[in-house]
């Protein structure tokens, strides 16, 4: 890559935030398409900026970096606006480009009635500002610039619908949730800086590269490890930070697509690889991570079971799969972890831009129990989501296949729990999964009310004229197209290992000097075919058990939830989690807050003190006032006795 | 040691008008014993020395400005002072507050201070030595004092006339001022 | 040869007189008679330290105080008249309009 290329980088994150620019100041007056011409456009300027540089990549000469602009000098401290760019960025650059510019296309569809049409184009552009800005980064401040941003973005688009009591709190919760992770990864920043002096990613790596491993208790790099994971875990919504992730699902669709499955929660992931040199010169914070990830992949996946709500499903699916991707990170499979970072952005992209088609087409209903028949109305929304489904059972040869299993693979090779707790999440995986789909598609016939032909703003609005269900338009069918077809072949790329190598010169150059790379045995292989063949099986498990339970025998469910009572009220009502935090800390802080800070200081002491002053002050002059009687002689008697006062005082300073 | 007896003898005589002055009930009999007050004064001042000021107090001072003073009495026919209830503060305050002032004044003055002795007619003051002054190095003030009499009748002149009197100047009604002021001196 | 301050003590008494004059009385006119006693009380301060000090200046300034005071009374007497022309007492006490 010529260097002039080069300099263009900066480009890639700041066409985006022109679009949000111009889409947020003009847009209000602007009409829909010169709206939709901007957001797009920009939008797919960084996309097509972002394959000229995938095209002129070389291995070679990776990593590129660009310097814009200087920043911050203290002393010896320096942090610039720096761009770097190797593959582990490439990839994510690729992918947020990619997946966000279709997602672009969907909502213009699927926005296209909303009133605040420009706040919402402007809001995502601006979202895809800060997230490529974060991958782009080439130190950790940058990095948090972009962290931040998204978390910003991300509440405004969640609170989008803001009038909505629901929406606004959800915002409110998911913004409060990553502050808390936030906080980790500040203090892992300023651990750095103290210990370290930089927050440049090779000048960093290079001073950590010569230390040997902490392996005895808890040093400085198993704190930043952990301390790291704080902050992934808040961002990426794992255990116990993934509590904002299904309220976020308050938000519109796209914005559930783009931020809550495809990119934002992955830079918990994408900070965890790009700080795996910490990790792995910290086993004990790497085996946090594999754990946290593993415990959190089968929670969420059991709790998916008994939702209702479409898009509640996806969303606890999400945290599950997140969780796989901070296993394979935990277990030193980093490249794997990107690898489904990458496939499960197109299939669960995928699966929300079609929920969301099926909910536009349906006139706003999100409850499955009140859906069911709809692969007649909707055969391409079915088709795709069916493809979706496939990949994220794991089913081959999708792409959720491959990359799940790699994980699988690697865990088995760390630790058998691991992978244990791997298969049997798979296995609860494919389950929901297909359950949806019966729910959703399956069936004789619709259960649920005709769409109204004119009605209120519900979760999206649409004023159709029709008395049942319809195919949403080409403007939103197509971007499920595309994905669907990446989720069919997008894991090939892992075949051969291709895609491990390619990330190798970021990953394994950093291995303990010393440590040598294992080599594979003849065994090895057999071993492999092994354990795919049971994932697979344990993936068509689910499939079949999910079929006898909703398509064959659909008043099985009933009965069984009813055997198990309080067991499955329990599951439904996600474990009680949200209540527990709300006793635990939201009610105490509220509280608190309200009695102490509010009641006690801001009234009884700020207030008080100006009131009280004020009052004073007029009740010493409404006294005072009298001292001017009109009476000439009682001014004449205040005078003498001042005057005498003045006299004494004088002669006593004399005679002193 | 006339010194001394003469300053005793005059100066009793200021202190037996200042207190009539308090004494008496009725203004007219305050005015006089003012008029007494200023007399021994000018004595005091003689025997310092300061015959013009001494002459000057009995001319212009108890000759005019007391006369005027017992005009307005007469004019205005003012009686006995009434008891009204007054200001409790002044009595309260005022009179401890004066009289302690003016002990320790005394005090200080009697005991503390080195007081050189003045004999008789220690700084004379004769009418030459003073217009030598007083057209001399003081002329400025003097000039400016004799505007401020100037203005002073002006003054006068307006506050003290009746308020229609001023617009019917012209028609030389002052017959008619009498009978008003004659019946204004009603006893209340 | 008497002490000088025996001349100062004798104004000071007339001051204090005037002053208790100004706070006891009731009349408009007495008040006013009670000043004119103030201040010949201080001219006579002012007489004696001109002996003391030989500044003749000191005798000149009685000379403006008297000037000032004629001009004082003149203005006073007035307005003591315009006020009984309105008020038609001359009771100090009725005088107290000006008040809060």
């Amino acid at each position: 890559m010529t260097p002039k290329l080069l300099n263009f980088l900066w480009l890639v994150p700041v066409f985006p935030l022109a679009g949000a620019a111009i889409n947020g100041f003009f847009g209000r007056q602007a009409s829909k398409k010169a709206i939709s011409a901007v957001a797009l456009g920009f939008c797919g300027l960084a996309f097509l900026l972002a394959l000229i540089f995938a095209a002129n990549f070389s291995s070679a000469s990776a990593p590129y970096t660009f310097d814009l602009a200087h920043w911050l000098r203290s002393g010896d401290f320096r942090v610039d606006f720096s761009f770097y760019l190797d593959q582990l960025s490439l990839v994510m650059m690729l992918v947020v480009t990619g997946v966000g510019f279709l997602i672009h296309i969907y909502s213009v569809g699927y926005m296209w009635e909303d009133d605040g049409y420009y706040r919402f184009m402007a809001y995502l552009n601006l979202f895809m500002f800060f997230m490529l800005t974060l991958v782009l980064a080439k130190n950790y401040l940058m990095m948090f610039i972009g962290w931040e941003g998204v978390g910003l973005a991300s509440y405004l688009l969640i609170g989008y619908w803001f009038i909505k009591d629901s929406a606004s709190s959800a915002g409110k919760k998911a913004f409060i949730v990553n502050r808390i992770g936030d906080f980790g990864f500040l203090i892992a920043l300023f651990l750095m800086i103290k210990h370290f002096g930089t927050l440049d990613f090779p000048s960093l790596f290079a001073k950590i590269q010569p230390l040997s491993a902490e392996t005895a208790g808890v040093g400085l790099l198993t704190s930043i490890g952990i301390l790291l994971m704080v902050g992934a875990a808040g961002k990426s919504a794992q255990i116990p930070l993934y509590v904002w992730l299904p309220d976020a699902m308050e938000g519109p669709t796209p914005v559930s697509a783009l931020i809550h499955a495809a990119t934002m929660v992955t830079a918990g992931v994408y900070m965890v690889a790009r700080s795996h040199l910490i990790f792995e010169r910290a086993p004990t914070a790497l085996t946090v991570v594999a754990i946290i990830g593993t415990l959190t992949a089968l929670f969420a996946a059991t709790i998916g079971i008994a939702q209702t709500d479409i898009k509640k499903v996806l969303a606890y699916s999400t945290v599950s799969q997140l969780g796989y991707m901070f296993m394979a990170c935990g277990v030193g499979a980093f490249s794997a972890g990107i690898f489904h970072l990458m496939t499960h952005a197109f299939f669960k992209g995928l699966l929300f831009l079609a929920a969301g088609s099926v909910i536009h087409g349906i006139g706003g209903e999100q409850d499955m129990r009140k859906m069911g028949g709809l692969r007649l109305y909707m055969p391409w929304t079915c088709g795709t989501m069916f493809v979706a489904t496939l990949a994220i059972a794991g089913i081959p040869p999708l792409a959720g296949f491959w990359s799940k299993d790699e994980i699988l693979a690697r865990a088995f090779d760390a630790n058998w729990v691991y992978w244990l707790f791997g298969v049997v999440t798979a296995f609860i995986t494919s389950f929901y999964m297909f359950r949806l789909i019966y729910l959703t598609f399956g069936g004789g016939e619709y259960r649920g009310a005709p769409p109204p032909d004119a009605h209120a703003h519900d979760s999206h609005g649409h004023g159709h004229g029709h008395g049942e269900p319809h195919e949403s338009p080409w403007v939103m069918l197509g971007p499920l197209v595309i994905l669907a077809a990446l989720s069919l072949v997008g894991g090939f790329v892992g075949l051969g290992n291709h895609f491990e190598h390619f990330l190798d010169p970021v990953f394994k150059a950093a291995a303990e000097p010393g440590l040598q790379e294992p080599a594979r045995e003849a065994g090895e292989k057999t071993r492999e075919y092994l354990l795919m063949g049971v994932s697979v099986s344990v993936a068509l498990l689910g499939w079949i058990l999910a079929h006898v339970l909703y398509s064959s025998r659909p008043q099985l469910p009933a009965r069984i939830a009813e055997r198990l009572g309080r067991l499955y009220k329990a599951v439904a009502n996600k474990y009680y989690v949200d209540e527990l935090y709300a006793l635990l800390f939201v009610n105490p802080v509220v509280d608190g807050s309200t009695t102490i800070l509010w009641k006690g200081i801001d009234q009884g002491v700020i207030d008080a003190t100006v009131n009280n002053s004020a009052d004073s002050a007029r009740h010493v002059s409404d006294n005072l006032r009298h001292m001017q009687s009109g009476n000439l002689r009682s001014y004449a008697g205040w005078v003498a006795a001042g005057g005498a006062v003045v006299i004494a005082y004088m002669v006593w300073m004399g005679v002193r | 040691m006339l010194h001394l007896i003469l300053f005793l003898f005059f100066g009793a005589i200021c202190v037996a008008g200042a207190i009539n002055l308090l004494a008496q009930s009725h203004p007219i009999n305050s005015a006089l014993s003012l008029i007494v007050v200023m007399a021994s004064l000018a004595a005091e001042y003689a025997l310092l020395g300061a015959e013009f000021v001494a002459a000057v107090q009995v001319i212009v001072y108890a000759g005019a400005v007391m006369v005027l003073f017992i005009f307005v009495i007469m004019l205005l026919n003012a009686g006995k002072e009434e008891r009204t209830k007054g200001s409790r503060i002044a009595i309260l305050f005022g009179v401890p507050g004066v009289v302690i002032g003016g002990v320790l004044i005394a005090w200080t003055l009697l005991f503390r201070a080195s007081a050189a002795s003045v004999p008789i007619g220690a700084e004379y003051g004769g009418p030459y030595r003073i217009a030598k002054l007083l057209f001399g190095q003081f002329l400025l003030p003097f000039e400016i004092t004799s505007v401020l009499i100037l203005i002073a009748i002006m003054g006068a002149v307006v506050l003290a006339s009746r308020p229609d009197a001023v617009a019917k100047r012209h028609d030389a009604e002052t017959p008619k001022a009498m009978p008003e002021l004659v019946g204004a001196g009603k006893e209340r | 040869m008497v002490p000088l301050s025996y001349y100062l003590v004798l104004g000071g008494i007339l001051f204090v007189c005037g002053v208790l004059g100004f706070l006891i009385k009731r009349n408009i006119i007495t008040i006013f008679l009670s000043i004119e006693l103030m201040l010949n009380g201080v001219n006579l301060s002012f007489v004696a330290f001109a002996a003391q000090w030989h500044a003749l200046s000191g005798q000149v300034f009685v000379f403006f105080v008297m000037v000032v005071a004629a001009a004082e009374a003149a203005v006073g007497l007035a307005i003591i008249i315009a006020v009984y022309r309105t008020r038609e007492t001359l009771n100090v006490d009725q005088v107290n309009l000006l008040k809060l």
